[in-house]
């Protein structure tokens, strides 16, 4: 795969430079090549990972990295740092004008989720804010582009202002903002037509509603798969335009998203919210911390084990790695785990965030259905004390009741027995194997799955 | 002869033929409108693909003149600079370097040591990546030799298939093709007007369900009704989907196994349409979408913003798909066949003025 994480890459490294006592200027050289590879193959634009090598080549060669024992983390380190930094804080707030409506216009290139992100937007003001949008279908050139919006505005039940494709978008900006007024909507959310940050004919429309609407937000929606060339897109807009937040869509793919570093970098505008599914309730803020972590392929380990050392009770975890190891693990422990992993989040949100998941071969396809879960929890609930130490003396008639008493099948209970011993014998032997090789893993932190 | 000089004839001599073929054609048909149609046509496509690709060749040739102007002597410093031209046309890693090592190798072998005639070799080394071991001829649509043939669209969210698929059929009408579209995106809104809306400005009948409904269903009801209509040409939009939902990608094979088994040797071609501005990531779509339909070509759209369009290199390198057309505007006569030498030749005009002076 063409796509390997910064770890990966810096473990190349490393690992020719493992067995010399001191690191030289010509491995810090190298080292940087590979984190310069990693951001241009996530797209971050060659000229922002100039500068910011520029900047982690400073800090990489400060005495504290080199000196310690793990210069590969430290690097990793002073990366992400240096990242997030860059990505700035997270801001989600929308302006509220003091005379309302508060008029919000997406712009945006053909094709990057303007009109899904209009109806979006206008979902999570009502839903999070308690607010009464209007959404203003301003694209007259697309073919159905007003009929989309309408779709979307009768799914959320709110109201579209349109005018049709003879009308100039001036002009139904202006009366959707009249509109706006005489009907109560405190939000006026302007859907306008994709176009080329290069077309100078379509960008003086955008200007002419600027000036005649006056809104008090204007995002930029661009596309997370974009390449080098975000850069200019986002610059012209911003030029031409001030815009005043950044929309990531189409996030939920597995693009690295390089273009959200090169936005930040370039327009010095916040990126408010990301696009992460087709529907309507798929809008989330923004968060650049976890941005910078998938920019470096890195998986969200940080969060992962943050999320992990919350949840997981220290002493529980000792016992249960006790009980791991002399194989006194009864499905009490495994439904105490489950419920501790749960408590995390999300499954497959949880997955996302181990570095190396998506290359692992079970993993890759694996459709998390958190419902399996519940089964998995109402059988071993509905088993007795002693049937959860012994599942051995659970017999035909034992499982026909714990099968009604779940509500499940008893073909369901014979499954997870059997995947129960497994695990069973799975421990057995990895407990075997960690003796021999030492302590290995997340720094002697023991994740409890 | 020199490298740039052999590409402008080459191109040339292919205009030359189309226009024969065009002047054949109109012997046959002397309607007026569809001669007026064609001499627009003939507006010659390297003409095109010049004014098309304006933004890119100006700044890559651009930085590649500055490049030789900066670096008189080819040294590590040429081509790392050179390496970062290639990496901002999105040409991708892995590809860069791999052409890289080429070119070292080249200037070795050649003896290269001013960076003015490095030029040449750069851009002979492109159009070699580009054809590789095949024979450098155009890609042309595949179709059935008689009957339906079936044309399978596919894609992300938002790159611009029912776009293309309009540009397509008027295209196809042109040649004289019966075409019927499927409205195949049952999901997002207003997709299926959009397509209607296509169908009635090129006058081809659109075959559709209600939003919602099952898309294999529609392009199962598609095929009867185009083989009842003896039309010769398909058109199966498909509604966007990322490559990483497993499901979604299911789904799209269930589509495909529906034509396959309706129509034998169906789908004729399965097109993967790409947006020019995106990145590494269009690589994944390619190989993603490849393993669940077998995809047969490229079509790259937005070509005519400053995007470069240089991962079409890449997919070619990595994935041996070739691009078979390209969008280089909004009209609907802006779907262009794709040819890697004007599509070199629009990246390097300027340098050949410069070359003659």
């Amino acid at each position: 795969m063409a796509f390997e994480g910064l770890a990966d890459r810096l473990q190349h490294t490393f690992q020719k430079i493992k067995g010399k006592g001191k690191v030289t200027e010509a491995d810090v050289k190298e080292m940087t090549r590979e984190v310069r590879l990693a951001l241009l193959e996530a797209d971050v634009n060659f000229k922002v990972v100039k500068d910011f090598i520029k900047r982690v080549k400073e800090r990489a060669v400060d005495q504290e990295v080199m000196a310690s024992l793990t210069p590969g983390q430290q690097v990793i380190k002073v990366v992400k740092e240096e990242l997030t930094d860059l990505m700035g804080g997270e801001q989600s707030k929308i302006a509220v004008a003091n005379r309302p409506p508060t008029v919000i216009m997406m712009v945006g290139l053909q094709g990057a989720g303007k009109t899904t992100t209009t109806g979006k937007l206008a979902n999570h003001l009502r839903k999070k804010h308690n607010r009464n949008p209007l959404l203003v279908a301003a694209d007259v050139y697309r073919p159905a582009a007003i009929n989309q919006l309408e779709t979307l505005g009768n799914q959320l039940d709110m109201p579209v202002f349109s005018k049709g494709t003879e009308a100039s978008p001036v002009d139904i900006a202006n009366e959707a903002i009249a509109h706006a007024k005489d009907n109560h909507n405190d939000y006026v959310i302007i859907d306008t037509a994709g176009r080329l940050h290069v077309d100078e004919h379509l960008m003086d429309e955008l200007k002419q509603i600027r000036t005649n609407v006056q809104p008090d937000e204007i995002f930029l929606v661009v596309d997370a798969m974009t390449g080098q060339d975000a850069v200019n897109v986002a610059e012209s807009f911003n030029d031409q335009l001030d815009v005043t937040g950044v929309v990531l869509t189409k996030l939920d793919g597995d693009t690295r998203g390089g273009a959200a570093l090169s936005i930040k970098a370039v327009t010095d505008k916040p990126i408010k919210f990301a696009g992460m599914g087709e529907k309507l309730d798929q809008l989330e803020p923004f968060h650049p911390d976890r941005m910078a972590s998938r920019i470096l392929g890195m998986g969200d380990v940080l969060s992962l084990i943050e999320k992990a050392q919350n949840e997981v009770d220290e002493d529980q975890a000792k016992q249960l790695e006790q009980k791991m190891r002399d194989a006194s693990f009864t499905l009490d422990d495994f439904l105490d785990q489950m419920g501790q992993v749960r408590n995390m989040g999300p499954l497959d949100e949880l997955l996302g965030m181990i570095p190396g998941a998506d290359k692992m071969k079970g993993l890759k396809n694996v459709q998390v259905d958190e419902k399996q879960l519940n089964h998995v929890e109402a059988i071993i609930k509905s088993m007795t004390k002693q049937e959860r130490e012994d599942p051995g003396i659970i017999n035909a008639s034992r499982k026909k009741r714990i099968a009604k008493g779940s509500g499940r099948n008893v073909s369901e209970v014979n499954r997870l027995l059997k995947q129960f011993t497994d695990m069973k014998k799975m421990m057995k032997q990895m407990t075997n194997q960690k003796g021999k090789k030492g302590k290995g893993g997340f720094g002697g932190f023991k994740l409890p799955f | 002869m020199s490298f740039l000089k052999k590409l402008k004839e080459k191109i040339t001599k292919k205009e030359e033929k189309e226009q024969v073929m065009t002047v054949e054609t109109n012997d046959e048909v002397s309607d007026a409108e569809v001669e007026q149609d064609q001499a627009k046509e003939r507006e010659s496509i390297a003409d095109k693909f010049i004014s098309g690709l304006s933004k890119t060749r100006d700044s890559f040739a651009e930085k590649l003149n500055d490049l030789v102007a900066q670096y008189r002597t080819v040294d590590e410093d040429f081509f790392e600079e050179l390496e970062e031209i290639l990496i901002t046309a999105d040409v991708g890693v892995n590809t860069v370097m791999e052409l890289i090592d080429e070119l070292k190798m080249e200037v070795k072998r050649r003896n290269i040591k001013d960076s003015s005639e490095m030029k040449e070799v750069i851009s002979e080394k492109l159009v070699e990546i580009y054809y590789g071991d095949d024979t450098e001829e155009m890609e042309e649509l595949q179709l059935a030799e008689e009957g339906l043939s079936v044309i399978l669209i596919v894609g992300v969210n938002g790159v611009g298939k029912t776009t293309t698929i309009g540009k397509l059929a008027k295209r196809l009408k042109d040649q004289g093709k019966n075409v019927v579209l499927a409205a195949g995106d049952t999901f997002r809104a207003g997709a299926i007007d959009q397509l209607e809306v296509w169908g009635e400005r090129v006058n081809a009948s659109v075959i559709k369900h209600s939003e919602g409904s099952d898309p294999a269903a529609v392009i199962y009801d598609a095929i009867q009704s185009a083989k009842s209509k003896g039309a010769d040409v398909l058109l199966c939009d498909t509604a966007g989907r990322l490559q990483n939902k497993v499901n979604l990608m299911n789904e799209l094979a269930k589509v495909k196994r529906i034509i396959e088994r309706e129509v034998p040797g169906a789908p004729h071609e399965t097109l993967l349409v790409l947006d020019a501005t995106t990145g590494q990531n269009a690589l994944s779509q390619a190989k993603t979408f490849s393993q669940s339909t077998d995809v047969s070509g490229i079509v790259l759209t937005k070509l005519d913003g400053t995007a470069k369009g240089g991962i079409v290199m890449a997919i070619r390198n990595e994935m041996d798909i070739p691009v078979k057309f390209v969008g280089l505007g909004e009209k609907v006569t802006d779907l262009q066949s794709f040819d890697a030498h004007a599509f070199v030749y629009g990246l390097f005009a300027n340098m050949l003025e410069e070359t003659e002076q």
